[in-house]
């Protein structure tokens, strides 16, 4: 289609033109779609920080010269990434650049009559010859009106056009994707997704401080957090007693919002839902609730610790940490709900309920680092200045002492990771997938094709054409001239 | 009662394999037994090429191969069914599951497709990439029936994942007649068609029927994708977030929409096109396979 063009003589304008066309040709476009598919595949084969963040830190562990590299390269961020977005951003260019010239052409098309009638109809395909007289017009005419064709009726002849909802479908296709493309834009810039581990028995409010992440669009900030209260009044996992394959979560809440207070359910499948935001519930665990003395007795921590789980029996590493003692404690614990030994790991869980849960940690003394400034895992110790000062465990009920104090096991609760976010722009993908289907429905099954009448003495000439060589208009064409010869 | 219910699926599919087999060997028996060789007085043309398709000699083995089939394809849908009531949900738990009701899916599009196209010449590959699928399945995937993981207990279960197997069987169909496009263009080009392969469609029927099939189920699976975000959205709090299975989805479906326009709007034909149409239906094999097998991600539960 393009034609070689001699570029410096044309001058900026020209070029611009120049790249334009060739930008909006249906070829360029082609390109980037393929390569879009193809640009996608690296994110699926290298860890993604969206998807995966821990994936990543591992890949830069165990090769990290390659990993720089990736990281240069943005593959640890494809979907985010400068040439992922160029392909996107240049493909939808492309794409209005070709859809909206089209819809206004089409939009004309749409007002406008269909062509005249060709001077030979003889020459086209479906043509058909029969003796007839201008009563066979009048009645074809009635057809063209029943089966509601667009018609151009001149002297003697009439020229009828349908199908143009094909046209109208594809180009809804297309718009549609803009909107898809609009609406993750929308969510992305004013939406917000923050998370929080919460206790049972305990109350989450949503305040930015009671997030353990939050993160907000480019366009959004903390005063738009919906306010809400969240209580988590009981949890319940089910598991599989064989497989410990989880079966079921269920959390009852007692929710408050706009001085309402309500009970709820919460499931996987099952969100709360506050105005635009909504509440999901994302993972569980356990927290130990322990109580800490120093060696006059005297409480110096007490409270739920929420573990992390490590496997599908939820065996769960965690931290204790006791600041306030002189020096600091600091316990490295691991917890399983139901304790089983072996010879080669040490203590392993064989199933994720509470059946015989117990605590295990080693004892470290030292400068914890909590006041260094430096962010820390509440999961992790670093015990490089440390020095290890015992070894134990407890089971529920049971206070271990060690030199300088004791640690008790008073019972342990269940935790609920609860996922809350914002995305104003989904809706607008909604429609727009919606909008998407319909349009492709009606433009690949659609058919768009003409009919044409002429009277020639005593003679009625019909032909007729189906664009894109789409099947059926034979039989059209066929109940067409029964009703033209006034057979039914 | 529930591994009552396993039993008797696994009898069904058992049994199913064995129709599969003997649909397989009447096709084969079809396909050889039609081939006529010359006679001796035939000797004007005198090249191998004068042998003919006689396929009246063989319209029995024709119609026990068809007859077959719609057999296994009842013993499967069977299979599937108690399959689901032993598990108590629908039947797409896991990796065998998927497989079985892959199948299914395959041999019910290839029977409707053979109502409306002359497509019998495809019986002899369908019946064997079946008992190939079913066997794996059996072999290598086969796990007990188990109730489902939180995040599969929705109604978007059966829609979603019905949509993408409908999908997955007609993709899978057009790649079958696309290749066969493929290896006759290369056949025909050296020279016409050996006598076992006449009765396969002329070059430009498989053209169309590739590009009709995909035509047809493009649509299905946009929708198979949106009802997966729809209820991504319910499930994990965003309706995309470029998990592995979903990037692959993305990578089918923009495969696919290439496929199209090439078609539509460029005008690709032939060999072009049918090279394209089986890449992209194996993106659709590898996301099967690839990221239920060696993926990570949310689309991974427990034991395949």
């Amino acid at each position: 289609m393009s034609k070689q063009v001699d570029v410096p003589e044309l001058g900026l304008v020209a070029l611009l033109r120049f790249a334009w066309t060739q930008l909006t040709s249906m070829r360029t476009a082609l390109i980037l779609l393929m390569l879009m598919g193809v640009a996608a595949i690296p994110g699926s084969l290298i860890p993604q920080r969206i998807t995966n963040p821990m994936a990543v830190r591992d890949f830069f562990g165990s090769n990290p010269e390659l990993a720089k590299w990736y990281d240069k390269l943005s593959l640890f961020d494809v979907y985010g990434s400068p040439w992922f977005s160029a392909i996107y951003i240049l493909l939808f260019i492309s794409l209005i650049g070709c859809v909206l010239p089209r819809s206004v052409e089409h939009y004309k098309t749409m007002l406008a009559q269909p062509p005249s009638t060709p001077k030979n109809l003889n020459r086209l395909s479906h043509f058909q010859e029969f003796s007839g007289s201008r009563e066979s017009l009048n009645r074809a005419e009635a057809w063209f009106k029943k089966n509601r064709f667009r018609v151009r009726i001149e002297e003697g002849t009439i020229s009828a056009e349908k199908g143009y909802l094909r046209e109208t479908g594809n180009l809804l296709f297309h718009l549609s994707l803009i909107l898809i493309l609009l609406g993750v834009s929308f969510g992305a810039l004013f939406g917000m997704r923050g998370e929080a581990i919460v206790n049972v028995g305990e109350r989450f409010i949503s305040v930015p401080t009671s997030y353990d992440t939050l993160t907000f669009g480019k366009l959004s900030g903390e005063n738009s957090l919906s306010p809400f209260q969240i209580n988590v009044d009981k949890f319940q996992a089910k598991y599989d007693p064989k497989t410990s394959a989880p079966q079921d979560y269920t959390a009852w809440v007692t929710v408050n919002s706009d001085g309402n207070s309500s009970k709820k359910i919460l499931k996987v499948n099952q969100p709360l839902t506050f105005g635009q935001t909504r509440v999901y519930l994302q993972a569980n665990g356990y927290s130990p609730v322990v109580t800490v003395r120093d060696s006059l007795k005297n409480v110096v921590f007490q409270g739920p610790v929420p573990f992390l789980p490590q496997d599908g029996n939820l065996r769960s590493i965690g931290a204790i940490k006791v600041p306030d003692t002189k020096p600091s404690i600091g316990f490295v614990a691991s917890f399983v709900p139901t304790n089983a030994r072996t010879t080669s790991q040490g203590a392993i869980s064989i199933f994720p309920e509470l059946l015989d849960p117990k605590l295990l940690f080693s004892i470290w003394e030292g400068d914890l680092g909590l006041d260094s400034g430096i962010p820390q895992s509440v999961y992790k110790i670093n015990t490089d200045n440390l020095k290890q000062i015992g070894l134990g465990s407890v089971k529920p009920g049971e206070t271990f002492n060690f030199d300088g104090g004791s640690i008790t096991l008073e019972t342990v609760v269940p935790w609920v990771n609860l996922q809350v976010v914002r995305d104003p722009g989904k809706s607008f993908a909604l429609v727009g997938g919606i909008v998407a289907i319909l349009g492709l429905l009606t433009s690949l099954y659609g058919r768009r094709r003409r009919i044409w009448i002429r009277i020639n003495g005593d003679r009625i000439e019909i032909a007729g054409l189906a664009k894109n060589s789409a099947p059926g208009l034979e039989t059209e064409i066929n109940k067409f001239v029964a009703a033209v010869k006034g057979e039914k | 009662m529930q591994t009552t219910w396993a039993y008797i699926s696994n009898y069904f599919v058992y049994s199913a394999m064995a129709v599969f087999t003997i649909s397989f060997i009447s096709h084969a028996f079809e396909t050889a037994f039609a081939v006529r060789s010359p006679e001796a007085s035939d000797s004007t043309q005198g090249s191998l090429l004068t042998k003919t398709l006689d396929y009246k000699r063989t319209e029995k083995a024709a119609r026990i191969a068809t007859a077959m089939m719609i057999l296994a394809f009842i013993l499967l849908f069977a299979g599937v069914i108690t399959r689901g009531i032993s598990a108590k949900h629908v039947p797409w738990g896991n990796m065998y599951e998927f497989s079985i009701t892959g199948a299914l899916a395959f041999t019910g599009a290839y029977l409707v497709a053979l109502r409306k196209y002359d497509l019998r010449w495809l019986g002899l590959f369908v019946s064997i990439s079946v008992l190939l699928t079913l066997g794996t399945a059996i072999t290598l995937l086969y796990r007990n029936s188990a109730p489902l993981v939180p995040a599969l207990k929705s109604t978007w279960l059966v829609i979603h994942v019905v949509a993408a197997i409908i999908s997955g069987g007609v993709f899978l169909l057009a790649n079958v007649v696309a290749g066969a496009y493929l290896y006759l263009e290369r056949i025909e080009s050296r020279g016409a068609r050996p006598a076992w392969l006449q009765r396969v469609p002329s070059l430009e029927v498989l053209d169309q029927l590739s590009y009709r099939l995909v035509a047809f189920v493009f649509p299905l699976w946009t929708f198979a994708v949106i009802a997966g975000a729809i209820w991504a959205e319910s499930a994990w709090g965003r309706y995309w977030g470029w998990d592995p299975k979903e990037t692959w989805a993305f990578i089918t479906w923009v495969a696919y929409a290439a496929y199209l326009h090439a078609r539509v709007t460029v005008g690709w034909r032939g060999r072009r096109a049918a090279w394209l149409c089986i890449f992209a239906g194996s993106t659709f094999l590898f996301n099967y396979v690839y990221v239920n097998v060696w993926g990570t991600g949310k689309h991974t539960y427990s034991g395949l």
